[in-house]
C-alpha cells in the first residue's frame, strides 16, 4: 500500500519536472530568464490581488427600524424599586424620648440604655453642653459649605490641632461623617493595581471604600494572625512586582461585627517584616483603650509613628458627630485635595467640632473614666458568665460585649429572629435596651450574629446587675 | 543613566474637548480656548521642569522609603502640587464667624511661597457671595435658634448610635413626617450627611442588572454611588432630552453587556439645579421622556428645595412638575435650612425597604438632634407655621436679589451662566491665571468669591461662582456689583459688550 502511495507521489513529481523543464519554459523576456516556477509565482500573486480586490463578506446587519424599536421598548416590564415588603421589613427601632444616655425614656417609661455607644458617658455633659451652646450661638448650627469654599471656620482648624496633639501625630484632618470618613481615606490612597490585605470581618464601611478603590483586595480570616501571615507570604512570594506598587493592610482596632480587638503588635512586626502599610480604624477604641485613652497604639505600646493611617469616627467615645484621620503630614495633605468626603461635602457642623475639642479635653483631665469603663466592663462579663443559651464572643477589654447564641439554629435569618425576640421581651418586660446585630442587604460580612451591649462609663453597678439578671430570665424562657 | 529615568512621568492629559452646546452657551471663543491651553501648557512645562531639578537634587539623596511604593506617587498629585499650590491662598479661607452675609476671613501669611500657610489673627470683614445659605439660616434665627438649644439640653449633641439601634428619637420622626409634607411625598428617611444618602442609596436601589443613566454634570456624590453600586453607567449629554431618549432606546433594544439579557430596571439621575452652572435641569420633558420608556427618575434636589418655587418647594413646583411623577427625590438640609444631612423622599414601600436595608440607616450615627431641631424649624418657617410670613418674604427676597444681581451682571457685559430665579450664577473667567486675580483682588475690597476651576468643572471653563443668600441687603448686592465690575473690567472678564447707561444717554 505505502509503495503503491509513493510511486504515484514519484510520477505526479516527474510529471511537474517536465512541465518546468519545458521548452516554452526557456522563453527569455527583457532579458530575464523565465523559468517554470517564475510562472506559477506570478499566476499566485495574481490571484492574490484579484482576491484583495474583492469585498469582504459580511452577513448582511438589517438595522431594527424605528418601529422595531419602539415596539420592543413597549415589551421591556422593569422591576418594581423595592422587592416585596415583608411583616420583619416593616418593623421599627423604639423611638427615644429623651437624651440617649445611661437612662433614657422610651414610650413613657425609664428604661437602663445599653445600646448607646456613649462608652465615657459624655452625652449631656454640661461642660460640652456649654460649649455648644455657645458655639450655637456664635456659629449657628450649620457651615454652609464644604472646606475649600468659606466652610472652614477656626473651630475646625483647632479641633484638628487639638486631635493631633492628643494623639501624638504632626497633623489631622477632619471629616464630617463618621462613616464617610473610611470610605473617602481608603480611595485618595489606594488605586487600581495596588494591594489590600483585609480582615474579612470589617464593617461596611469599610467594604465600600475597598470597592470605590478598584485596588485588589484579598481576605484573610478574622483576626487570625497566622492567615494574615500566610496571605502576606503569598502575595510577596508570588509577586516580583511588588516592591513597586502600593501595598496596605487594613484592620479595625476593636471590630464593630464581633467585639474582638486586633493585636496590633503582630501585625506592625509583620507589616515590617513583609513591607506593608497600615490602615487602622479606630473608632470604637479612639478614647476606651490605653491608658489615657488614646488607643490601641497606646494599649499596646506600639510608637504611634508605625501606623500609617489612623482614622475614628467620633460618634462614640467623644459623643459628637464626624471623624477624623491622622498620620504622617504628607498623608493629611494629599486628602485636602483627593479626598471625596472632604471635598465635596459640606464641613463639620461648628457646634459639633466644639464638642469635640471639649470632650477631648474631659478625657485628658479625667482619665479616671477609662478605669471606670474598664471596672463596668469587668462586672458586666462577670454577669454574663452563665446565660443559658448564650455565651460572649468578644475581647474582655472591649466596650461592645457581643453575645452569641450557643447552638446556632442554622441560618443567620432565623438566629436573628431569636435574638430579636429576646431583645423585644427584655425592653418591654424588665425595661432593659439592648439590640441584636443589624445586617444590610448589601454588607459582606458573614460573622455570626448576636446581641450587643454597649457598655458606658456612666453605668452603675445596678444597671449592670439589672441587664444580667434580665437576660438571665428571658434567654431561659426564650432558648431553652 | 538614561533620559527616560531623569524625565519624571507626565501627567494624565485632561479631557479637553468641550460639546458644542457648552460651547456656544458659554461663549467659549477660539481665541479664549488658544489662551487658556496656552497657559495650561506654560504652567505644565514649568512644573516638569521643576520635577526634574528636584529630581537632580535628589539623586544623591539617600532613599528614606526602605522598599515600599511612595504613597503618593510624583505624577499623581503633580497637579497639586505645581499648579493648585500656587493659587492655593484663594481656597479653604478660615472663617471666623457664621456664614450670614458678612463674614469674617481669617488673614492667612505664608513663609514658602504659598506652601504652607499659617493663621494670624487678624480677621477682615467680608461680604460674603460664596457660602450656600440661600435662606439666610446660616447665623442664629431668631425662630430656629432657641429651640435647637432647647433640644440640645432635651437630647444631648448626639445620639450614639444608629438609627436602627438607639439613634431613633422623636425629633428624627417629625422631621420625617414634616419632610414629606413639604415636598409632597407619602414617606421620607433622613440621614446624618447628604454625601452619603447619595452614596448608599443609589446601591440599595439598583443593583449589578440595573443601568443607570445620569447626566455628565451630576455631582461626585452621584457618580460614587452609581460606582459603588455595580450597575452598568450610562452618561448623556448635560441637560438634552433628546439625548437621553436616543441612550435609552439604545440601551433598552442593546440589553446587559455580554448576554444581551434585558434589563431588571433602568435609574435616570438629574439634579434640580446643577450647581457650578445655576442652571435647572430640563425635568418636565424628562419626566415625560422617562415615563414613556418606563425608567425611574432620581432627582437630586441639594441646592434648589427651599430656594426655588413659589412656597420653596424645589424645581418640582417651579416647573411644574407632579412630585408623584419623580420616583425619589432627594435633598439635603445644609444648603437652604442652614442644618446638615439628607433626606430622601419616596414612596411607602421604597422607604420601607431602605429603612431596612440602606447601610447608612443601620451603620451610621444618627443626625445629632440640635441640626434635626433646626431642618424643623427652618422648614416650618418656610412653611409659614411659625405664625409669620418671615418664610415667603425670604422666598421673595432671594428671588429678586438673584435676578437683579444677574441682569446687571449681564449688563456689564460678564459672560454669566444661570437661569432666571437660579440663585446660583456663574461668571465665566476662563483663563487660569484670572482665577486668583479675580479671587485676591476681591479680597482686598472685602468681598469674598469662590473661584472654580478644573477638575470641578471642565479644563477650559474656569469660572466665578456666586451664590445669593436672602440675609443680603440691596445694599449689599450694588457694593457687590461695584467691586466685581472694577475687578472684572481689570482682569478682562468683561468678554460680551456692556449695555450703554441709558441715563447718561439723555444728556
Amino acid at each position: 500500500m505505502a509503495s503503491a502511495v509513493m510511486n504515484m507521489i514519484t510520477a505526479a513529481l516527474d510529471w511537474v519536472t517536465v512541465i518546468f523543464d519545458a521548452p516554452l519554459a526557456r522563453a527569455v523576456v527583457f532579458g530575464v530568464h523565465i523559468d517554470g516556477h517564475l510562472v506559477v509565482e506570478v499566476l499566485l500573486v495574481a490571484v492574490i490581488l484579484f482576491q484583495l480586490t474583492r469585498k469582504s463578506y459580511k452577513p448582511p446587519k438589517k438595522p431594527l427600524t424605528e418601529k422595531e424599536i419602539d415596539d420592543l421598548c413597549e415589551e421591556w416590564v422593569p422591576e418594581p424599586l423595592h422587592p416585596p415588603i415583608t411583616e420583619e421589613m416593616k418593623a421599627e427601632p423604639p423611638i427615644l424620648e429623651s437624651a440617649a444616655g445611661p437612662h433614657t425614656v422610651i414610650d413613657g417609661k425609664e428604661v437602663v440604655n445599653f445600646a448607646s455607644a456613649n462608652y465615657l458617658g459624655l452625652l449631656g455633659n454640661e461642660k460640652i453642653a456649654d460649649s455648644c451652646i455657645s458655639s450655637l450661638e456664635k456659629y449657628g448650627v450649620g457651615s454652609c459649605g464644604p472646606r475649600g469654599f468659606y466652610g472652614t471656620i477656626d473651630v475646625h482648624l483647632d479641633c484638628e490641632t487639638r486631635i493631633a496633639k492628643f494623639m501624638g501625630t504632626p497633623d489631622s484632618i477632619l471629616y464630617s461623617y463618621g462613616i464617610s470618613t473610611i470610605f473617602s481615606v481608603i480611595p485618595a490612597f489606594c488605586k487600581k493595581g495596588d494591594i489590600i490585605v483585609v480582615d474579612e470581618g470589617v464593617h461596611w464601611g469599610v467594604q465600600n471604600g475597598l470597592y470605590l478603590s478598584r485596588s485588589t483586595v484579598v481576605y484573610f480570616k478574622h483576626n487570625d494572625m497566622a492567615s494574615l501571615e500566610s496571605t502576606l507570604e503569598k502575595l510577596t512570594r508570588e509577586n516580583k512586582r511588588a516592591e513597586k506598587i502600593r501595598r496596605y493592610i487594613v484592620v479595625e482596632a476593636i471590630y464593630q461585627n464581633s467585639g474582638q480587638i486586633a493585636p496590633l503588635n503582630e501585625i506592625v512586626r509583620l507589616k515590617e517584616k513583609y513591607r506593608f502599610r497600615v490602615i487602622l480604624d479606630e473608632s470604637h477604641s479612639f478614647g476606651v483603650l490605653g491608658n489615657s485613652g488614646r488607643g490601641l497604639a497606646e494599649y499596646y505600646g506600639v510608637p504611634i509613628e508605625k501606623i500609617d493611617i489612623i482614622t475614628a469616627g467620633m460618634g462614640n467615645a467623644l459623643a459628637t458627630d464626624g471623624g477624623f484621620c491622622t498620620g504622617s503630614v504628607r498623608v493629611v495633605d494629599h486628602q485636602r485635595l483627593s479626598s471625596s468626603g472632604y471635598v465635596f461635602s459640606a464641613s463639620l457642623p461648628p457646634y459639633l467640632a466644639s464638642a469635640a475639642i471639649s470632650a477631648v479635653n474631659y478625657l485628658e483631665d479625667n482619665p479616671s473614666v477609662l478605669t471606670q469603663l474598664r471596672s463596668n466592663i469587668d462586672l458586666l462579663w462577670k454577669g454574663l458568665s452563665d446565660i443559658p443559651g448564650l455565651a460572649i464572643a468578644s475581647h474582655p477589654l472591649s466596650p461592645i460585649v457581643y453575645l452569641k447564641l450557643k447552638k446556632s439554629t442554622g441560618s443567620s435569618k432565623s438566629d436573628l429572629e431569636l435574638l430579636n425576640v429576646i431583645t423585644d421581651r427584655v425592653l418591654k418586660e424588665d425595661s432593659v435596651f439592648i439590640v441584636s446585630t443589624k445586617r444590610s442587604v448589601l454588607d459582606k460580612c458573614r460573622l455570626p450574629v448576636g446581641i450587643r451591649l454597649f457598655v458606658s462609663a456612666g453605668h452603675s453597678e445596678t444597671d449592670i446587675h439589672k441587664v444580667c439578671d434580665s437576660l438571665r430570665r428571658v434567654a431561659a424562657l426564650v432558648l431553652v | 543613566m538614561t533620559l527616560r529615568l531623569l524625565l519624571p512621568p507626565l501627567p494624565a492629559i485632561p479631557p479637553v474637548a468641550v460639546p458644542r452646546e457648552v460651547r456656544r452657551m458659554v461663549r467659549l471663543t477660539y481665541l479664549t480656548a488658544l489662551t487658556t491651553f496656552f497657559g495650561y501648557i506654560l504652567l505644565i512645562a514649568f512644573g516638569v521642569l521643576r520635577d526634574l531639578v528636584r529630581k537632580l537634587l535628589d539623586w544623591f539623596k539617600s532613599d528614606d522609603l526602605k522598599g515600599y511604593a511612595p504613597i503618593c506617587p510624583p505624577f499623581e498629585d503633580f497637579y497639586t502640587r505645581r499648579i493648585y499650590h500656587r493659587i492655593q491662598d484663594c481656597f479653604g479661607r478660615p472663617i471666623a464667624s457664621a456664614a450670614d452675609a458678612w463674614i469674617d476671613v481669617v488673614e492667612r501669611h505664608s513663609n514658602d511661597n504659598d506652601k504652607t500657610l499659617r493663621r494670624t489673627s487678624n480677621t477682615s470683614r467680608c461680604l460674603n457671595l460664596g457660602s450656600y445659605n440661600y435662606l439666610g439660616f446660616a447665623a442664629g434665627d431668631r425662630y430656629c435658634t432657641p429651640r435647637v438649644v432647647e433640644s440640645l439640653k432635651k437630647y444631648a449633641s448626639g445620639t450614639c448610635s444608629a438609627r436602627a439601634d438607639a439613634g431613633t428619637t422623636k425629633l428624627h420622626i417629625e422631621l420625617e413626617e414634616l419632610v414629606a409634607r413639604f415636598v409632597g411625598k407619602p414617606a421620607a428617611i433622613t440621614f446624618g450627611m447628604g454625601y452619603v444618602t447619595n452614596s448608599s442609596i443609589i446601591p440599595a436601589l439598583v443593583g449589578e442588572e440595573g443601568l443607570i443613566v445620569s447626566d455628565s454634570f451630576n455631582h461626585n456624590s452621584i457618580i460614587n454611588g452609581a460606582r459603588a453600586s455595580g450597575a452598568t453607567v450610562q452618561v448623556f449629554r448635560h441637560n438634552s432630552p433628546s439625548h437621553l431618549e436616543e441612550v435609552l432606546r439604545e440601551q433598552i433594544v442593546k440589553g446587559q453587556p455580554g448576554a444581551h439579557t434585558p434589563w431588571k430596571k433602568i435609574l435616570v439621575i438629574v439634579e434640580g439645579i446643577y450647581s457650578m452652572e445655576g442652571e435647572f435641569c430640563k425635568l418636565p420633558e424628562i419626566v415625560a421622556i422617562c415615563k414613556k420608556y418606563k425608567a425611574y427618575v432620581y432627582l437630586d434636589e441639594a441646592h434648589s428645595i427651599g430656594a426655588v418655587g413659589k412656597s420653596g418647594r424645589g424645581v418640582c413646583e417651579l416647573l411644574g412638575v407632579d412630585p408623584a411623577d419623580v420616583d425619589i427625590m432627594m435633598g439635603t438640609f445644609t444648603k437652604s435650612f442652614g442644618s446638615c444631612g439628607g433626606y430622601i423622599a419616596a414612596s411607602e414601600e421604597i422607604i420601607q425597604h431602605l429603612k431596612h436595608g440602606c447601610p447608612a440607616h443601620l451603620y451610621a450615627t444618627s443626625m445629632s438632634p440640635p441640626a434635626v431641631q433646626q431642618a424643623i424649624s427652618a422648614i416650618k418657617v418656610v412653611l409659614g407655621e411659625d405664625g409669620s410670613n418671615r418664610g415667603a418674604k425670604k422666598l421673595a427676597r432671594i428671588r429678586e436679589s438673584s435676578n437683579y444681581f444677574r441682569s446687571e451682571l449681564k449688563k456689564m457685559g460678564f459672560v454669566v451662566l444661570g437661569d432666571n430665579d437660579s440663585p446660583v450664577m456663574a461668571i465665566m473667567l476662563y483663563n487660569l491665571a484670572k482665577l486668583p486675580a479675580f479671587s485676591r483682588a476681591c479680597l482686598r475690597q472685602n468681598v469674598a468669591v469662590v473661584i472654580v476651576g478644573y477638575p470641578a468643572t471642565p479644563v477650559l471653563l474656569a469660572r466665578a461662582r456666586i451664590c445669593i443668600s436672602a440675609s443680603h441687603t440691596r445694599e449689599d448686592l450694588i457694593k457687590g456689583l461695584k467691586v466685581i465690575s472694577e475687578v472684572g473690567g481689570l482682569v478682562g472678564a468683561k468678554c460680551l459688550p456692556a449695555e450703554p447707561e441709558k441715563a447718561k444717554k439723555m444728556d
